[in-house]
């Protein structure tokens, strides 16, 4: 194709409200607009696509195009990958944004070799020179920084969570939103089972204060210490890899590349080494305190505050002093 | 049931911080004398899942799939000694620096080749560039069903069943075969093999192919192929700017700690 033209974004939402990561993407999109040119059109699935466009003209679309089947309510890789193959075709962008989460990593890949590109996962950060696109992305577990191009067109990226900011959000806006039928695909992937995950207290992305511990807690129940203190503090739990591959808590508190992206105003880490793994969870946490016996460990260099001590001996004086605060 | 991992050779991901070293010219990772590269973590758990699905069946080959240079043999000994049957090593220099199009493209020509094929395994990511799209290409690209970070794969009646982890829940899905399955570590630990086993996979059979191999052409493949195009590496510097907390004891550092984060008005 040619004449590729400003970006699509697929945009989703639940129970009526649009996704604070799709409000990331928008801003993200207005932002690379003002080099690649072109307007910002949010592509919605399912019943509830036109409202989730207009919420998303208000956070930077300049238009909308709402696929409204209900086939589309839930998210399955044949006719979600064909619906934005339809789109993408009808719109023709230079650039499409799509959320990374559990559906963007599985829809994108197949969707950008469907319509002959490749997809960017996972990135951070976009900027425009001389007219050309380029993303960038963590890799080597957040190690190190790659920039790409896209040398076929159009761009697929993967936005993560937390890591653009938002517009703020404007009902003044407005815009065409127009709806998009596609034609029905067979569907051979069969949904046997469901099961929620049950996890105790707030959502660690939603959490403020976060108590997070790692391998060198050496034990399951080590976690009570950290749900002690955690309480009171009123925050939530949550997890190296380590501890959880090693059974010690549920993989729901996990936080980093594999896990959950948080963005609490205060996250303890206990005894957390501060593999690159890990930090890539939290790099949008405002203050990071570190409790961990080994002074070099890499985690501090990404503190505000360090302790060097043993977290058995630290942590239950600490959350004392703390109840002593209130 | 034919199922084939695809395993990649990757610089040590436990390699520490201060041994982490990029040249930014080349856009490479320099090696850390002191951190051999390893097989992804990801893509040993795959090998695990084709084990476990061979052990439930109670038949099954598998094959062990690498695109890689002559160290990716390592990873190929790896998937051998923990049981699989025999291996395809994708070995040319035209295959190298490929982007998730080339590299699966490359592997997808492999699994035709091989034929016959009912499953592919892949880790959901590799530890190195972490795009995790190489199984999703691969299914594409062939045209079949897949699904993609999962914690458990069986194979019954049939058909794959896969359990995808997501953020807070799980998803038990069915595709008939052939298809793609990607698993993550929640699938649990790989088995360690035996000294017996490590011996045994030296004699296993390893096929080695080239582009000409696969009918593909150099400008199909790797870094001429690929539709990305890498710009820049680098190690984003980090300024250290911590404050540690002093103290005698454990008690005072604690003190001393609530104190300061009180005042910061962070609690």
């Amino acid at each position: 194709m040619a004449n590729e033209s400003g970006i699509l974004v697929l945009v989703t939402g639940t129970n009526g409200q649009l996704s604070s990561l799709s409000t990331e993407q928008l801003g993200a999109a207005r932002r690379i607009a003002e080099g690649l040119g072109g307007n910002v059109t949010a592509v919605a699935f399912g019943t509830g696509a036109p409202d989730y466009g207009r919420q998303a003209l208000a956070y930077g679309a300049d238009d909308a195009i709402a696929v409204e089947d209900p086939s589309l309510d839930e998210y399955r890789n044949e006719n979600w990958t064909a619906a934005m193959t339809a789109v993408a075709q009808e719109r023709n962008p230079a650039l499409v944004l799509i959320g990374q989460t559990a559906t963007g990593r599985d829809l994108a890949p197949r969707f950008a070799i469907r319509i002959g590109t490749a997809a960017a996962m996972d990135c951070v950060d976009f900027e425009v020179s001389n007219g050309t696109l380029l993303m960038t992305r963590p890799c080597f577990g957040g190690a190190a920084m790659a920039k790409y191009t896209s040398k076929t067109l159009p761009a697929v990226a993967t936005v993560r969570p937390k890591a653009q900011e938002p517009l703020a959000q404007d009902t003044s806006r407005t815009g065409e939103v127009r709806t998009m039928t596609v034609d029905a695909v067979g569907v051979v992937s069969q949904i046997l089972n469901r099961e929620q995950v049950q996890s105790e207290g707030m959502r660690l992305e939603d959490a403020k204060v976060i108590v997070s511990g790692g391998r060198g807690l050496g034990s399951a129940e080590a976690f009570a210490e950290l749900e002690t203190l955690a309480k009171t503090l009123g925050g939530a739990v949550g997890a190296s890899r380590a501890a959880v591959d090693l059974g010690w808590i549920p993989l729901t508190s996990q936080i980093g590349l594999t896990g959950k992206v948080v963005t609490p105003d205060l996250y303890i880490a206990v005894a957390i080494s501060g593999a690159s793994q890990h930090l890539a969870g939290i790099t949008g946490a405002r203050s990071v305190v570190a409790i961990n016996k080994d002074a070099e460990a890499d985690i501090f260099k990404h503190s505000r505050f360090g302790v060097v001590a043993d977290w058995k001996t630290f942590i239950p004086a600490f959350t004392e002093e703390v109840r002593k605060l209130e | 049931m034919n199922i084939v991992c695809c395993v990649k050779q990757v610089p040590d991901p436990e390699t520490p911080a201060r041994a982490f070293k990029v040249d930014e010219a080349a856009k490479q990772v320099v090696p850390a004398p002191g951190n051999p590269p390893v097989i992804s973590q990801f893509d040993q758990i795959a090998v695990e899942a084709a084990l476990r699905i061979r052990d439930a069946l109670g038949e099954g080959t598998i094959t062990i799939l690498s695109l890689g240079p002559d160290s990716a043999r390592d990873a190929i000994k790896v998937g051998l000694a923990m049981g699989a049957d025999e291996a395809v090593h994708l070995n040319d220099p035209a295959f190298l620096d490929g982007d998730g199009y080339s590299t699966g493209l490359t592997l997808s020509k492999a699994i035709e080749k091989i034929g016959n094929v009912d499953l592919i395994l892949t880790g959901r990511q590799a530890t190195d560039w972490d795009f995790g799209v190489t199984g999703l290409t691969i299914a594409e690209l062939l045209g079949i069903p897949s699904i993609s970070i999962t914690k458990r794969v069986t194979a019954s009646g049939g058909k794959i069943q896969a359990e995808r982890v997501l953020a807070d829940s799980y998803e038990t899905v069915e595709v008939p075969t052939p298809c793609v399955v990607s698993v993550s570590n929640e699938l649990g630990e790989p088995r360690y093999p035996k000294l017996p086993q490590i011996m045994q996979a030296a004699r296993k059979q390893v096929t080695v192919w080239t582009a000409a191999d696969l009918g593909l052409s150099p400008d199909q493949v790797g870094k001429v192929g690929a539709r990305l195009s890498l710009e820049a590496l680098y190690i984003p510097q980090v300024e250290s700017k911590v404050e540690f907390i002093e103290g005698d004891s454990p008690a005072e550092q604690a003190t001393t700690l609530a104190r300061k984060l009180r005042e910061a008005k962070l609690i």
